[in-house]
């Protein structure tokens, strides 16, 4: 028995992410679309009373103002209820950690692999995305820096305009095959 | 498609949006264990289900997820007006008689998409032709 054991070899077993999707991307004639490498996410909530001292300890200032978002060093707030933010951290630094030195009532939640962000570019993005997206797109109604959690086709997604011809759709993972096919599909059709 | 006012996020959205939520300002009692099984059959089942305007509460719940109040004519489906969950009943007297009814409410099925309403229009000449 002993040895048996001893001849047993181990080998190092290394754990691999792998984001679903990872890498995908599709290019019709007007509009791109890809999946994004992974970030840090929060779910951030929190009475008003609280929104000055976390904002000092994220290093972003919270937005007030429904349907905004505001971004700082890879860092962005977007505001999606009158007490909850989605925080997205694309610089590799782990918002959580500066979260814990606010001592201010709040509750953040890590939500980093729960989502997969899809990025739409191109002239016809706002087309792509009304095409399962009743919201009014238009740069008027929805202007760069603009977000909002919606649906798109029977699921819900976070929609932020990145750029006046850009979108990030943030998704759920398990709905990113349904999204990213829904989108491939309306990228099509959008570009004839 | 119906556009309607969160007053949270301040603007008119889509209808896909939302979920309604039943009937508004029914109050809990205090002592939900004091009351008398009919008082709790009123509280928990009986509602009014009116034939106009009902105060509703509905929920933007692909958007800013948040409960609020709606006065909203059940016979036209027009949304009088929303306001934020806690507040009181808004006078709607005003905004209700107003707006009047939607273009295709109130009106019978054969009245609808006509012009003139059927007994104006001249009578067919079958029989001359």
């Amino acid at each position: 028995m002993a040895k048996a054991a001893a001849k047993r070899t181990v080998t190092a077993v290394s754990a691999e992410r792998c984001p679903a999707l990872a890498g995908s991307k599709v290019s019709a004639r007007d509009v791109t679309l890809a999946i994004l490498p992974p970030a840090e996410r929060i779910s951030l909530r929190a009475p008003a009373a609280s929104v000055a001292a976390l904002s000092k300890a994220l290093g972003v200032k919270l937005p007030q103002m429904p349907k905004s978002s505001a971004s700082r060093a890879g860092r962005t707030a977007l505001w999606l209820g009158p007490d909850e933010w989605l925080v997205i951290d694309e610089a590799g630094k782990d918002p959580m950690a500066d979260l814990a030195s606010a001592r201010v009532l709040h509750s953040a939640v890590g939500i980093s692999h729960r989502n997969i962000g899809i990025a739409v570019s191109g002239p016809a993005a706002a087309a792509t995305v009304n095409s399962g997206c009743p919201q009014d797109l238009s740069l008027a109604a929805f202007p760069t820096g603009a977000c909002s959690r919606t649906v798109l086709g029977k699921a819900e997604i976070v929609l932020w305009r990145t750029a006046e011809n850009e979108f990030r759709v943030e998704c759920w993972r398990s709905f990113s095959d349904y999204v990213f096919a829904f989108l491939s599909d309306a990228a099509r059709d959008a570009a004839a | 498609m119906l556009l309607i006012r969160c007053p949270y996020c301040e603007e008119e959205r889509p209808e896909l949006e939302f979920r309604s939520a039943g009937e508004a300002h029914i109050a809990r009692s205090t002592e939900i264990t004091g009351i008398s099984d009919e008082d709790f059959e009123k509280f928990f089942f009986i509602r009014s289900n009116p034939k106009g305007v009902i105060y509703e509460r509905w929920r933007h719940i692909h958007g800013c997820a948040r409960f609020f109040n709606a006065a909203r004519d059940t016979v036209t489906d027009k949304f009088i007006v929303t306001y934020k969950a806690g507040e009181p009943k808004p006078d709607i007297s005003r905004a209700a008689n107003d707006s009047g009814p939607a273009a295709w409410a109130n009106r019978p099925p054969d009245q609808l998409n006509v012009k003139k309403p059927a007994a104006k229009r001249t009578p067919s000449k079958k029989g001359k032709a």
